[in-house]
């Protein structure tokens, strides 16, 4: 016997996307092959989506010299590869101020040398670590300050309450968020911080959500994103990996440079 | 010039740029298509080319050689066309679906090239087309972008954007719901000339 309930659309959408759960395909099915009106209604919907295909979705022509143009735009852009950390580090600001510490280093290493009794000299390595370490600091820094901005971000939208809340403000916050947030992830996956990295990633879907929620949230909108802020002890996590990266921060730099004697 | 894309990353990694300027040459076509789809804009795709092949040099070291290039590229020029639409909160349209009632004279001046097909399809329904994408919201139609083009599941276009599968899934009701919306009537339409053709030539 049919079922007297028709499929809705999102059911036929779902059915023509072939996004049908194993669950309901089997309904869906057979209710399509008995019921007239809706397959009437597929046959509508397939018309309209097959009419959408990539050439009817017109695409502007980038001309014969696109890809010379995206070239020459794109050569001066291009740096040595570098990985990780060091590829961030090697931005103008953090370099300049790596720069001058290794001058202060260096300039400390031979002040040492006039004032004290021979002692085995620091190896070029030692430098470069302390170096290292100084660029590390510095991303540590940025880091932290993140965490920070998102962790008052989290707390606002934990706070907000109420059907039709203007939350245009958190939007844009998030939307702002989002790409250091990115940038930071990837560089902790790249430098194998599975920690920190798997923090920014659950922070990265909460701001993705914010940012993708209607200006006016609905009570609903703004239940979720918090449901999964508590959910996943969110704040708690953040408050914790930035305490932890205040610790590292604190960590005195020769401390890892190699064993002066 | 290399001539596989593998040999040419092998290249481009130890800081040969011609190699990777051979990897611009073939692939930043597609990645413009692509990202022209995801923003509905000539402009921001370009802008998307850019930053597409920026990050993909700087990444070279995490791409695995037993991958493919093409997809490995097209996964991140997504990224960044959802990055750029994210960042471009002026160019959200989101219209209700009120607003297609009021579709004039399209201003997407666009070139396309219908294929054999396509012609049998009248100009306007292509004008609807484009009206109706470009009425789409960003997460709209970069879902629905992702779903009908793309041909990505629901569950993957949820991983991208970020969002929960449920959200994802009303993204795409959403847009599916506007397309019929500016489309049907002209769909309708067609069928019923191309039956009226059909039936004169019959007779």
């Amino acid at each position: 016997m049919m079922a007297t309930q028709h499929l809705t659309d999102d059911e036929l959408i779902l059915h023509y996307y072939g996004e049908t759960t194993a669950r309901d395909a089997p309904r869906t099915a057979g209710h399509l092959q008995a019921c007239v009106p809706c397959r009437a209604e597929y046959a509508r919907l397939q018309r309209v989506l097959a009419s959408i295909d990539e050439s009817a979705v017109a695409v502007a022509d980038p001309g014969p010299s696109f890809e010379r143009t995206v070239w020459a735009r794109l050569e001066p852009n291009l740096k040595p590869v570098r990985r990780g950390w060091v590829s961030w580090a090697w931005s103008p600001a953090p370099l300049a101020l790596a720069a001058a510490v290794i001058v202060l280093v260096v300039g400390a290493f031979f002040a040492g040398r006039m004032t004290s009794p021979p002692t085995p000299s620091p190896t070029a390595a030692a430098v470069a670590a302390a170096a290292e370490q100084i660029r590390e600091r510095i991303l540590l820094s940025e880091v932290g300050a993140h965490l920070d901005r998102s962790q008052m971000a989290l707390v606002e939208l934990v706070r907000a309450d109420g059907t039709g809340t203007d939350i245009s403000g958190e939007r844009s916050r998030a939307e702002q968020l989002i790409a250091d947030n990115r940038l930071y992830r990837q560089t902790a996956e790249d430098t194998g911080d599975v920690a920190l990295s798997e923090l920014l990633d659950e922070i990265e879907r909460v701001l993705t959500e914010v940012a993708a929620t209607p200006q006016t949230g609905s009570s609903r909108d703004l239940a979720d994103v918090r449901r999964r802020i508590e959910s996943r002890d969110l704040l708690f996590k953040v408050r914790v990996v930035s305490s932890e990266i205040r610790e590292r921060q604190k960590a005195p730099i020769q401390r890892q440079s190699g064993p002066r004697s | 010039m290399p001539h596989t894309d593998a040999a040419a990353v092998a290249l481009a990694r130890d800081g040969d740029s011609e190699a990777f300027r051979a990897l611009v040459e073939r692939h930043s076509r597609a990645v413009f298509r692509l990202a022209h789809r995801m923003t509905g804009n000539a402009s921001d795709a370009e802008d998307v080319v850019q930053e597409t092949f920026l990050k993909a040099y700087r990444q070279l070291s995490r791409f695995e050689s037993r991958a493919n290039f093409s997809t490995w590229l097209h996964r991140i020029a997504v990224n960044c066309s959802i990055d750029l639409i994210r960042a471009r909160p002026h160019r959200e349209s989101g219209h209700d679906a009120t607003d297609l009632e009021q579709f004039g004279a399209a201003d997407a001046a666009v070139a396309g090239r219908p294929s054999p097909e396509r012609l049998m399809l009248s100009a306007e329904v292509q004008e609807r087309i484009a009206d109706a994408m470009s009425a789409l919201s960003r997460m709209e139609r970069a879902a629905f972008v992702l779903r009908h083009f793309e041909g990505q599941s629901i569950d993957e276009i949820s991983r991208a954007l970020g969002l929960k599968t449920n959200a994802t899934k009303h993204s795409i009701f959403r847009a599916v719901k506007k397309m019929r919306q500016a489309l049907e009537p002209l769909v309708a339409e067609t069928d019923t000339s191309t039956e009226s053709l059909a039936a004169d030539g019959a007779r």
